[in-house]
């Protein structure tokens, strides 16, 4: 039987892929962010999940604005890696699980979740720089089986948080309904604060994302009622990406304990980081 | 239930009457996900903009790279970091134009401006 054996909320900094390709690591200005990863990765060594169901979001490199998908699940047994505009990062062909996600496909749209199925799907830096930092790959691959669910939080209207949370919790009923063994992380990702555009450039709010990860860890069907408004006003328009992170939540269960906590906010973007483990 | 976003200040929204707005820009700019057409962009940027059936206001805000002007005019902001890439002018950059400093002033303002 499938079993969600944890959940990581994560920002997925553009720039972060690059610092990575370059050997960045070590950079002062970098280490903060790297090192925080290096107990995460130990973690998750010791859990050893067979699938990362990643929520992220396209940033107009696979998905077009000419029809544009609130929920996109991809059904796939690989994923290419997508050109955003600025040639592809030298990573292998994410692996993905055709018959775990069919069977998720399945049960969702039972659900009442309509979802958009992909069997093709290009995934770019929203899906690969949490891919990379938490599951690293090498020349012969990913340690681990990909799902990649895409969300809609670009084009307004977007989906309320309550959705984001409520497709979190569909989705666990999805994965534990599976018949084979399969042990699941699931991974939310964006934000936190951050606004890339307007004379507002460059917003942060270091106390809105430690209330929202406070929140996220005590609170979270409290902090599903949040509205967009509110996000966008208190930590940056492309903030609105948190909601991703409640869809981790969502699919987690009430006994679910945090493990690890970090923050990093050094240039336009507040990079959090938390794990919980079910 | 359905209320729309109410405005916030120095900030674009990005909802379905913008994007309407931007449609052509933002077709244009997803192009560049290509290789290909990022050369031909290059290679001659003006028959590239007549391509994509830009209006004259809309060329002229990619001539003089007036990046607050094309986000008002409805690019999307990952949209335009595909033009900002083609044209070297990375996000900071961008940003740094649409604040309306200098990208030295700009990266002042940043809590550890060596994380670029
Ligand atoms: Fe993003």
């Amino acid at each position: 039987m499938g079993k969600i054996v944890g959940g990581i909320g994560l920002s997925h900094v553009p720039s972060v892929g690059p610092a990575y390709d370059r050997g960045k690591q070590q950079d002062p200005a970098w280490k903060p962010l790297f090192d925080a990863y290096i107990p995460v990765r130990e973690w998750l060594a010791k859990l050893k999940p067979d699938v990362a169901i990643v929520v992220y979001n396209d940033h107009v490199a696979d998905f077009p604005f000419a029809r544009y998908p609130t929920f996109a699940l991809g059904a796939a047994d690989s994923y290419a890696i997508a050109d955003e505009g600025f040639g592809t990062r030298p990573l292998p062909e994410v692996s993905g699980d055709a018959d775990f996600s069919i069977h998720l496909c399945e049960q969702l749209i039972q659900d009442e979740f309509d979802l958009t199925v992909c069997q093709e799907m290009g995934v770019e830096h929203g899906f690969l720089v949490p891919m990379n930092l938490c599951f690293p790959s090498t020349a012969s691959g990913w340690p681990v089986k990909s799902v990649p669910l895409q969300i809609n939080v670009v084009q307004h209207p977007l989906p309320t948080a309550r959705r984001c949370f409520k497709l979190g919790q569909a989705l666990r009923r999805a994965v534990e309904s599976y018949e084979e063994k399969v042990k699941v992380v699931i991974l939310g990702t964006g934000g936190m604060s951050h606004q890339l555009q307007g004379k507002r450039f460059g917003f942060m709010n270091e106390k809105f994302d430690q209330w929202f990860m406070d929140e996220l860890e005590r609170n979270p069907e409290g902090l599903a009622g949040i509205s967009h408004q509110k996000i966008m006003e208190e930590a940056g328009a492309e903030a609105v990406e948190l909601i991703m992170w409640l869809t981790m939540r969502g699919a987690l269960s009430k006994k679910a304990k945090r493990v690890h906590r970090h923050y990093y906010a050094p240039m336009t973007t507040g990079m959090g980081l938390i794990t919980f483990e079910d | 239930m359905g209320q729309p976003l109410k405005p916030i200040p120095d900030t674009s929204i990005f909802d379905l009457r913008l994007s309407r707005r931007g449609r052509r820009l933002n077709k244009m700019c997803e192009a560049l996900c290509s290789p290909a057409e990022r050369e031909a962009f290059k290679r001659d940027e003006e028959a590239f903009m007549t391509r994509f059936s830009l209006t004259e206001d809309e060329k002229k805000l990619i001539r003089t790279r007036d990046f607050k002007g094309l986000i008002e005019a409805g690019m999307n902001i990952y949209a335009m970091l595909k033009i900002g890439s083609a044209t070297g002018n990375s996000l900071y950059k961008m940003g740094a134009q649409m604040r309306g400093e200098s990208y030295e002033e700009f990266l002042k303002t940043r809590n550890i401006s060596g994380a670029v």
